[in-house]
């Protein structure tokens, strides 16, 4: 069954369960740095080894960004809140249990606006809660790293207990066919959310951003729910949308072959876009949460609260639209700005200095195109926004030309320098003396006389020629601008 | 008031990884019985006003400063470990051959 067909015959509801890794400098219940991509084990402590006799203490600033991000997705903050256990049996948390929350978690009922092809849906926020994150393992043996038909593995327990908060949705109705997108719109507002809130890497691709995603059918909307999957390991905003759309498809084909959904967990694959099979609810754990006696409750008073209320940012959207405004950008433009993830870049360009125009020139064109060609990011490309705001500078003050722009951001991006060094040690000067000029030109005149009365007769756009042979000449180093000029002068043609 | 039967004890058992024999589960099913038997009378004297507590002293917002500690090295960490590999607790195979 296509994916149209299936969003026809059958309504989807979705669930998110996002969990997002703080940035705080040390773990989550001890003094352990959370750097990302350290020695296997070298930051580790009695606390996240889960060494007999060691305590946990609870990361201030952790709380504080629960809460915080909490406020954000305009939730209740609990004026009362306790950790919990959730016991299980897996190598990847040393002490047998992971410390979460259960019952009182300290954001609940709250909401996050997303919009879709103009179209804004309100996604409804059941809780966030905090816990603390697991070590990772490698498995041995077997085929390609799996777990399944691994014959052991090795644990490295260095992002053991670095603070997460999980952020569940309520079920998420009335979106149809556009079921998918909603589902990445979300996270991506999410993402930005959180990076706005200056709380987490929000990098999805080291796992700093992790989305479980749920999906069930129903034959209508005003059916109950249907069987739900959970859906795990979609770590790109692509995947979580072609992961909903496979599973909607997958689903819709199973029912209409009158075949039942199994409530499991299942697992999404980036390489051949589809899921498969893992645990079944049958042999889902049972993880017996009690309150954790290690720790006491968390009692957000009110000032506190109100205080914290005061640090929060500018929503995203809002901060999008009035910067939009002042940049005077078109929707689409917008939208490709957006896109480009270029927003703070054109900001903090602007603010150096740059033209709204002349920012969005370089970020989303020269500088677009780079990132394409080499997949890396624009914002780690290696140039910052004071060095595309120097280049414009210099092209405003007729001292590069568009041309010699970009050599100067070839010398920038092959690390010699800033744009002043580059051009300094490039010897990138636009040849501005009238002088040096009026020989080339004399020369493209001779050169081709042909064209050169052609533009005396009136066919003024003939000069093009006649200017791309004096930039020739000068290597490129030349003002067109001022070529042109001296060009029409000397044929004595005025525009 | 509490009756756990041996079914209890048995799933019990299974999610703490114990293997008991039939013996062995019927003996700590009289014996949990008589455990949860003792901690039930706290709920006769337990009166509606008295909020149920899960930590023995009556505080909240023990918090610490987001400030590095120094922990272990990697060969601290790793010196108990039954088995390393590549810097890394080995530990035997997680899941069975499906
Ligand atoms: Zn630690």
């Amino acid at each position: 069954m296509t994916f149209e067909q299936a969003v026809e015959k059958f309504d989807p509801v979705l669930g998110l369960e996002v969990h997002v890794e703080l940035n705080t400098e040390t773990k989550m219940f001890c003094g352990c740095p959370t750097t990302f991509g350290g020695d296997p084990n070298s930051q580790v402590c009695p606390v996240c080894l889960g060494l007999p006799g060691s305590l946990p203490v609870v990361n201030a600033k952790a709380v504080e960004s629960a809460i915080r991000i909490g406020l954000a997705l305009n939730c209740s903050i609990a004026p009362w809140s306790r950790f919990a256990r959730k016991n299980y049996f897996y190598p990847d948390m040393p002490k047998n249990y992971q410390i979460s929350q259960y019952d009182e978690p300290i954001a609940v009922n709250g909401y996050l606006d997303v919009e879709v092809d103009g179209q804004t849906y309100r996604i409804g926020i059941e809780r966030a809660h905090m816990e603390e994150d697991t070590g990772k393992s490698l498995h041995m043996g077997g085929a390609t790293g799996r777990i399944h038909g691994a014959d052991y593995s090795l644990v490295d327990y260095n992002r053991a207990g670095i603070p997460l908060i999980e952020i569940v949705t309520k079920p998420i109705t009335g979106t149809g066919a556009k079921a998918p997108e909603v589902a990445r719109a979300y996270v991506t507002a999410l993402r930005d959310l959180l990076r706005a809130l200056q709380v987490s890497d929000v990098r999805m691709e080291q796992g700093s951003l992790r989305c479980d995603a749920n999906v069930s059918l129903r034959p209508s909307p005003d059916a109950q729910f249907g069987t739900r999957t959970e859906t795990k390991n979609v770590n790109s905003l692509r995947s979580v949308e072609r992961a909903v759309r496979y599973e909607i498809e997958r689903q819709a084909d199973v029912l209409d072959g009158g075949g039942v959904i199994v409530q499991e967990t299942r697992h999404w694959h980036e390489d051949t876009g589809k899921t498969t099979s893992g645990r079944t609810k049958e042999e889902a754990e049972d993880y017996r949460y009690f309150p954790e006696p290690d720790l006491a409750p968390v009692a957000a008073s009110a000032e506190w609260v109100d205080q914290l209320r005061t640090t929060l940012p500018e929503p995203p959207a809002q901060r999008r639209a009035r910067l939009q405004q002042d940049w005077g950008f078109t929707d689409l433009e917008m939208r490709d700005v957006v896109n480009a993830e270029a927003v703070e870049l054109i900001e903090e360009t602007i603010a150096a200095g740059a033209t709204a125009g002349g920012a969005k020139k370089w970020w989303l064109g020269e500088l677009a195109r780079r990132s394409n060609d080499s997949g890396v990011a624009l914002a780690d490309l290696g140039i910052d926004p004071d060095g595309v705001a120097r280049i414009e500078t210099l092209i405003a003050e007729g001292s590069l030309n568009d041309k010699m722009a970009r050599q100067v951001i070839d010398g920038i991006l092959a690390g010699e320098g800033t744009a002043d060094e580059v051009v300094a040690s490039r010897g990138l000067v636009v040849v501005s003396d009238d002088g040096a000029l009026t020989v080339a030109v004399q020369e493209a005149i001779s050169a081709n006389p042909d064209v050169a009365d052609k533009v005396r007769g009136g066919k003024v756009a003939a000069v093009g020629a006649l200017v791309g042979a004096v930039m020739k000449a000068t290597r490129g180093q030349a003002d067109a601008g001022r070529v042109r000029e001296l060009l029409l002068e000397t044929l004595g043609v005025q525009e | 008031m509490p009756a756990l039967s041996r079914d209890d004890v048995a799933h019990l058992a299974r999610l703490a990884r114990l293997e008991l024999t039939d013996a062995e589960l019927g003996h700590y099913a009289e014996q949990l019985d008589v455990i949860l038997g003792a901690v039930q009378r706290v709920s006769e004297v337990a009166a509606d006003d008295v909020d149920p507590m899960s930590h023995p002293v009556a505080i909240s917002n023990v918090f610490r400063p987001d400030q590095q500690v120094p922990g272990l090295t990697s060969d601290q960490a790793l010196s108990g470990a039954p088995a390393v590999e590549d810097e890394r607790f080995r530990v035997p195979r997680i899941l069975d051959e499906e």
